[in-house]
């Protein structure tokens, strides 16, 4: 197999911090290679590189044999690389054609070929099987759609390279199955493929060789066949991470009761009867399929949705749709499932976003004054205690990688020493250093004895982290069962909504 | 109010209409390109204003009319091309810079037209644009006063809606710049410099925006005097925005506003006992009242105000 990428001793660096360090790396003709790293490992900066985004300090890419003009995307377009980006580079109000065609035709044609390119955008999505509607809008797409359509745009100006960036980041389990077995047809009919990831498993599976990168140096390659997880986890990481168990220990009085609630949102019953107990000292995980009701779930538990039917109580005491407010003053602390959209205020400092949610409080403001001295302090020892790295209570915080703001928000949920933790998808696009210290702060909060619900579409998180389990599909609760009980069958008949079969649980 | 019922079946009101609308199509198609790319041009007013000026004033400095209408676009890229520079490589705030921008190129006009000219009683005129005396067609009943007997620049204009409409919507060039104005970083991906499509759609968009004021001096009135654009920048810009960035809703608003101005000018004649000041309003009253029915539905360019930065994500 003839070599059609190299990227010869590439070196890029922002101001003082190295991001990439005289990496080579080599693609092969029909090959699917997995760049493995974490979080700021410099994948995504070596990508950029490679399609011209970036120009390089130092090194050459070198394409089909022919070198590549540092930092021009179009030059890397027509030597025939495509890149689809982790966060999807389309318009939303303009239609699938229109993006797939901008930047095909030259500029100044008197009528865009519109027919011509709707056919070969049909032709291309039957040979790939990437169905698409060629007329609607993004907007109205959902991630999977995008992706294909982000796909398509690359082979539609010839792609023969396709690199990918975390391109399951986005997706559901069955969405990210499906995308690596269009990859593979492709690789058959003759493309070569770089996908870049942080998920052990998915590397092992679907890719035929793997690169890994750390703090930007090339730190090994291997074949799946050679390796294992737990090698590439202690080469990606440098060390030996391992997330941290659930210990067994005695589960205190109930502390937040849910019975048949119902829940609108946009006047839709997107809740319908739930009932569950999360007691103290206990983790309750709600697992399920994105879509099915996880949603409504968040916003009933942070207060902003409330019950149209049924009781919340958190002891014993009504608290449904009283508002955000009450209950971060009733002491429920809030993970929510966007962090950058709801969690933070990206342009607002660390500090301030450190006490966004108390800042009512006397500790931290008196007679309508902040009082930054001591919310300074605050931010300092969240950092400090919750091991937010690259941080200073003066930066933005939209500056700290995904995985750091995920430990500031926990910090500053757990800092107020919360009776109820909300965790909504807690560790979703954290790399697997962050993962296990997400874990381990909210196996201690439950030592601690608070009643933490987990919301979680990663079944390994939910059962490894939950005392019970309950499932949730189309706005629905099963029963809860033990997380001793839930084996992969159980898990798969409930996330499926087959609960009477089950009998009862827990 | 049988006579003011009267006065809509005039010909003279809605030829008045297609006149007093010229310089706000001109404006609005001019403002709505830069906005389609995602760029507020706010500089507007002077623009308009520094069009009036230098298209009068080579005119009245013995060039003809056509080349003043010329020396007037190029007048407006010039400026288009200083917000563009503040705005797309600096990215400096937009509506900061067209303020700026309006005050400055404003003044300017007055300083060179002060400068250059000698303004006794009352200013000096030029030879204008005459009204064209289409033969045949402007003998129709009603529509030839109204359609067939209007100054060149008032074709143009509609002429100019068309090509902006066309390009927008069926060319390449079109699709790449309302990409850029939705999404520039889409546009980077693709090979293009969605930079240098905001430099170009700024520039082209004042030229537009500079003919508008050119008319007032080269075809409506013969002078140029201080304050004459009148705030027709910012109806622009509203009609923009009521337009829902579309060519051709941008005409009808034009149409629309310059309908309740021509009106409300008869309605003075013809209705007593109201203060004149009242029916001034009514086209700003009107208009805010259109916005609101309209505009709440309208698509905003998602890119429109956000400053592109390479590799920033």
């Amino acid at each position: 197999m003839s070599t059609v990428l190299r990227l010869d001793r590439i070196t890029k660096r922002f101001g003082g911090v190295t991001a990439n360090d005289d990496v080579t790396l080599k693609l092969k003709e029909g090959e699917i290679l997995a760049l493995l790293g974490e979080n700021g490992a410099g994948k995504t900066t070596l990508m950029n590189i490679l399609f011209g985004h970036y120009a390089a300090d130092e090194g050459t890419v070198k394409v089909f044999g022919k070198t590549l003009p540092p930092g021009r995307p179009r030059a890397a377009i027509k030597a025939g690389v495509g890149m689809v980006h982790q966060h999807f580079t389309l318009a939303g109000n303009l239609s699938v054609l229109d993006n797939v065609m901008l930047g095909s035709e030259p500029l100044l044609r008197a009528k865009s070929r519109c027919e011509e390119g709707r056919a070969r955008l049909l032709a291309l999505s039957e040979q790939f099987g990437l169905t698409v509607d060629p007329d609607a809008r993004v907007l109205g797409l959902s991630i999977g759609e995008r992706q294909r359509v982000e796909i398509l745009k690359a082979l539609y100006r010839d792609a023969r390279i396709l690199i990918l960036d975390e391109p399951t980041a986005v997706l559901a389990r069955p969405e990210a199955h499906r995308l690596f077995d269009t990859l593979r047809s492709m690789t058959r009919q003759g493309l070569s493929i770089i996908f870049i990831s942080h998920k052990l498993n998915e590397v092992m599976a679907a890719s035929d060789r793997i690169t890994i990168l750390r703090e930007g140096r090339i730190m090994a390659e291997r074949t799946p066949t050679e390796t294992s997880s737990d090698e590439l986890a202690e080469l990606m990481v440098g060390c030996r991470v391992t997330r941290p168990k659930r210990e067994a220990h005695a589960i205190g009085p109930p502390r937040l009761v849910a019975e048949d609630v119902t829940v609108h949102l946009d006047g839709k019953p997107m809740l319908k009867g739930v009932s569950f107990t999360v007691h103290a000292g206990e983790i309750l995980g709600i697992v399920g399929v994105s879509g099915n009701g996880q949603v409504a779930l968040g916003a009933l538990l942070s207060g902003v949705a409330a019950p149209e039917t049924g009781r919340l109580t958190l002891e014993g005491r009504e608290i449904g749709g009283q508002g955000p407010r009450a209950f971060i003053a009733e002491g429920v602390g809030r993970i929510p499932e966007d962090r950058h959209a709801e969690g933070v205020v990206g342009e607002l400092s660390v500090w301030e976003n450190g006490v966004l949610e108390h800042l009512a409080t006397p500790e931290f403001s008196t007679h309508g004054f902040v009082r930054r001295g001591v919310a300074r302090c605050h931010a300092a020892d969240l950092i400090k205690r919750f091991d937010v790295r690259g941080a200073t209570p003066e930066m933005r915080i939209r500056l700290l990688s995904g995985g750091n703001i995920q430990k500031l928000i926990l910090g500053r949920v757990l800092a107020a020493a919360p009776k109820v933790i909300i965790a909504n998808q807690p560790t979703r696009g954290l790399d697997e250093g962050a993962i296990a210290a997400v874990h381990g702060e909210l196996l201690s909060a439950r030592e601690a004895g608070a009643a933490t619900i987990l919301i979680s579409e990663d079944l390994e998180e939910a059962v490894g982290l939950s005392d019970r389990l309950q499932a949730i599909v189309g706005g629905r609760l099963s029963q809860p069962v033990a997380a001793e009980r839930a084996d992969s069958r159980r898990l798969g008949l409930m996330m499926a909504g087959v609960w009477e079969e089950l009998g009862d649980a827990a | 109010m049988i006579e003011s019922l009267d006065l809509l079946f005039s010909a003279s009101l809605w030829a008045a209409v297609l006149r007093i609308a010229t310089p706000l199509i001109f404006g609005v198609l001019g403002a709505l390109l830069c906005e389609r790319s995602g760029v507020l041009n706010l500089g507007i007013e002077g623009v308009m204003t520094m069009g009036a000026m230098s298209g009068w004033l080579s005119v009245f400095l013995g060039s003809d009319l056509w080349t003043g209408l010329l020396i007037a676009a190029a007048a407006g890229a010039l400026i288009g091309l200083l917000h563009a520079l503040l705005t797309v490589p600096l990215g400096l705030s937009q509506h900061v810079s067209g303020l700026g921008i309006t005050l400055f190129a404003s003044a300017l006009a007055y300083y060179l037209y002060r400068l250059i000219v000698t303004v006794g009683e009352s200013p000096p005129t030029i030879d204008p644009f005459r009204p064209l005396d289409i033969p045949i067609l402007s003998d129709l009943p009603f529509l030839g006063p109204v359609l067939f007997v209007q100054t060149a620049p008032t074709y143009l204009a509609l002429i100019a809606v068309a090509v902006i409409a066309y390009v927008l919507a069926r060319t390449p060039l079109g699709l790449a710049i309302r990409m850029t104005g939705e999404n520039p970083h889409t546009v980077e991906s693709q090979g293009l410099d969605p930079a240098l499509i905001r430099i170009g759609c700024v520039m082209a968009g004042s030229a537009l925006m500079a003919l508008g004021g050119a008319f007032l001096t080269t075809a409506a009135f013969n002078s140029f005097f201080p304050e004459m654009v009148q705030g027709r920048g910012w109806i622009c810009i509203a009609l923009v925005v009521f337009s829902s960035w579309r060519p051709g809703k941008a005409l009808l608003g034009a149409l629309l506003f310059a309908f309740f101005d021509a009106y409300q000018l008869r309605l003075q004649t013809v209705v007593e006992g109201v203060p004149y000041q009242l029916f001034l309003m009514a086209p700003y009253i009107l208009s805010i009242v259109a916005l609101i029915l309209v505009a709440r539905r309208a698509q905003v360019p998602a890119a429109l105000m956000t400053p592109y930065r390479r590799g920033e994500r």
